[in-house]
């Protein structure tokens, strides 16, 4: 794919920048701007988009779901290109869910599986279309990495951001025990089920702080968040940084490491 | 959640058998081709059912066994009492079943002054503890040593046993006298095989076989989805089943029952009967977003890869099957309304999926039930979801249906955090954003959406 792809390499692409980002953590956003910018690559951000549906979808609510999982088939059916989006349970929604959230409604069923077809989560569209494994700068991050559930298990996303992160020269990687293990976040279920989550959390926290890493490298905004929250009411100083922010040059991660 | 010695037992089911499926798949060749034969195999014996439990029972009692097919558990149970009572059995010796604890067996037949024992040492203990099995391969995985020497030696009226081949080998001796005695064995069937009209047990201990051999009548259940067409089909199955199951290549027995003992034989029971259980199944059957439930072979992978299991524990799932496949099949075969916390119980993340044998989509089928269960649809009786719920999902469908009421949101959000927030977080938040906040910490909205960043940039 990445051979056949990087031939008709993309210069323009549109940005699915996730309700999560948007509303909570705009730096992964500006990050992966930064990053597609830097290897010469147009963004666009329909300005119209809110979110895929997925937070109704997963509790069950799929009537609520639908109509606004169509509105973000109408905002990007209006674009051309390659669609980005920094969050493998976004992207997974869209290419693996949206076809039980459309079964019986044959119109949206075939414009989402024309749509899934041109969305790409970020470490997959850096590596496996855009052929970019170095993103050829100098960091100086000591961090471990936790592989998000939908990024690994729903798209198989897995090798890329591995690469991505070992090509980046002063990023010292430490794997955690039973890194593939959910850290218990699972949208409503964090809330509806907080004790199992809380249970989930600080087994995967436990084996976050054992490496001694000072930051934890994650796929989805999420996933960040639950442990991010978990690590800041334990007391601990260890900063949760979406794969995108690490990869970019101009980071806070990066600029603060920077030696 | 606190209990030390059943966190204990779930280090095990990770460590143990978790690990152990994975280093037997890392060693198997073509194991990703080997489970898509499974699945294939599962998916065309469930599309063509009927067709194959017409086969299977033709061949059973061609095979000069009998065949009765069990609309319920109740159904099933006045058939077995009925065979216990015309043939005046007073003890009855189990191996593994877990179609007999769907049933409710042993109860029924103790009721009628019946003995009844299991004899799968994991299946004795939980009996003689007054339990339900914790685990489906593993049923007695959550009690310690200390446990199990305590049951036994009151059991038998002996001294307390201390090493582990003390505490067998007086389960064993315990446990054959009982085999002598018993005039009616009740067994599982890991699977039965249309075309041979066989059933087949995978067993570690080789009770599953003195069960079938010994005592004079021998009784097998079934879920009415436990079948293969054919004996190719049976060794494509039992190669990932035990791999799975235990990460072993092969169990220490594979039992084969082809029927009574012929005339020509020495041992064997001289009647079998095989019972094969609907049990609300049919409901998985038709409704095709489900059906794949109906592939599960009952290895266990699926509790031992999950992270909610191994921090809930196998009693917590309110019902014989534990774990991310038990949460599918028990809400549907009991009541969906009273099983519906089980598939919201959940985190998502397809480590199950992941682990199964047969590739089945546990995750896509909780989103099913969850469906069903909090819209009520197709069947408004199975509504579970309250007022609160069902508006906050509308509010939040209003907020996301236009970039400006996604504006708004986000500023709300701002400003009602303001006064909690410290470095953008919060410790505390009304409900039900308290259910997070009793433990974590959680984002406060950014001071600017992403949106207004690049608008503003754009310019």
């Amino acid at each position: 794919m990445a051979a056949e792809s990087s031939q008709t390499s993309p210069s323009r692409v549109n940005l699915f920048v996730t309700c999560l980002v948007d509303q909570f953590v705009p730096s992964v956003g500006m990050s992966v701007v930064n990053i597609l910018e830097a290897n010469g690559i147009e963004v666009n951000f329909p300005p119209d988009q809110t979110c895929c549906g997925q937070p109704a979808f997963n509790s069950g609510f799929r009537n609520d779901a639908r109509p606004v999982a169509s509105r973000f088939l109408d905002v990007f059916e209006a674009t051309d290109g390659p669609i980005v989006c920094p969050s493998g349970s976004c992207v997974a929604m869209v290419r693996n869910f949206y076809k039980d959230l459309f079964r019986g409604y044959p119109d949206e069923l075939a414009r989402a599986q024309r749509l899934s077809k041109r969305i790409f989560e970020f470490t997959e569209f850096l590596v496996d279309v855009l052929g970019i494994e170095d993103l050829g700068f100098q960091t100086n991050v000591n961090a471990t990495y936790h592989r998000c559930c939908h990024l690994l298990r729903e798209l198989h996303i897995d090798d890329q951001p591995i690469s991505l992160m070992e090509n980046l020269d002063g990023l010292e990687l430490t794997a955690m025990e039973r890194d593939e293990v959910c850290c218990g976040f699972g949208g409503a279920f964090s809330v509806k089920m907080s004790d199992v989550s809380t249970a989930m959390l600080t087994e995967k926290l436990d084996n976050v702080v054992a490496t001694g890493a000072s930051t934890l490298i994650a796929g989805d905004t999420g996933c960040i968040m639950h442990m991010q929250g978990g690590l800041r009411r334990r007391g601990s100083d260890v900063q949760v940084v979406h794969i995108a922010e690490l990869l970019d040059a101009k980071s806070e991660v990066n600029r603060f490491s920077a030696s | 959640m606190a209990d030390v010695r059943l966190q204990q037992a779930h280090e095990v089911v990770y460590n143990g058998f978790h690990r152990a499926r994975l280093a037997a798949a890392g060693d198997t060749e073509n194991w990703e081709a080997q489970r898509d034969l499974g699945k294939a195999i599962k998916d065309h014996t469930i599309a063509n059912l009927d067709y194959y439990l017409d086969m299977l029972a033709t061949n059973v009692e061609k095979n000069g066994g009998k065949v009765y097919f069990a609309h319920d558990a109740a159904d099933a149970n006045a058939y077995v009492r009925g065979l216990a009572q015309s043939n005046g059995v007073e003890t009855v010796i189990k191996s593994k079943s877990m179609v007999s604890e769907e049933m409710g067996l042993n109860h029924v037949l103790e009721a009628d002054g019946l003995e009844v024992v299991e004899t799968d040492l994991g299946e004795y203990i939980v009996q003689l503890a007054g339990e339900a099995p914790y685990h489906i391969i593993a049923p007695a995985i959550h009690k310690s040593k200390e446990q199990v020497a305590d049951l036994l030696a009151k059991e038998a009226g002996s001294e307390r046993r201390e090493t582990t081949e003390q505490l067998t080998r007086q389960a064993r001796e315990m446990l054959r006298e009982v085999f002598r005695r018993a005039d009616m064995s009740i067994t599982g069937a890991n699977f039965a095989v249309a075309e041979t009209g066989s059933i087949v047990l995978v067993t570690n201990e080789g009770n599953g076989r003195m069960a079938t051999s010994m005592p004079r009548i021998h009784v097998a259940a079934m879920g009415m989805e436990k079948l293969v067409p054919s004996a190719a089909d049976l060794s494509a199955m039992l190669r990932i089943l035990i791999r799975s199951a235990t990460g072993q290549r092969i169990s220490c027995y594979v039992t084969m029952v082809n029927g009574p003992r012929a005339h020509d034989e020495e041992d064997g029971p001289e009647e079998f009967h095989l019972v094969i259980m609907n049990n609300g199944r049919d409901r998985l059957l038709r409704d095709e977003s489900l059906r794949e439930a109906l592939n599960c072979i009952r290895c266990g992978a699926c509790m031992n890869s999950c992270p909610v299991y191994r921090k809930v524990g196998g009693h917590s799932y309110g019902w014989v099957y534990p774990g991310p496949i038990g949460s599918i099949v028990s809400p549907v075969l009991t009541g969906l309304k009273d099983g519906a916390k089980l598939p919201a119980a959940s985190s998502l993340c397809g480590a199950c999926h992941d682990a199964c044998p047969v590739k089945i989509n546990i995750p896509r089928m909780l989103l099913e039930l969850r469906s069903q269960t909090a819209q009520g649809e197709p069947d408004p009786a199975q509504r579970v979801s309250g007022m609160g719920e069902r508006f906050t999902w509308k509010a939040w469908q209003q907020g996301m249906m236009s970039r400006r009421r996604f504006e708004a949101g986000s500023s709300v959000g701002k400003f009602m955090s303001s006064p909690l927030k410290k470095d953008g977080w919060l410790k505390k938040a009304p409900p039900p954003i308290s259910g997070w906040t009793d433990s974590r910490d959680f984002p406060a909205p950014a001071n600017q959406t992403f949106g207004k960043w690049f608008a503003a940039r754009e310019k």
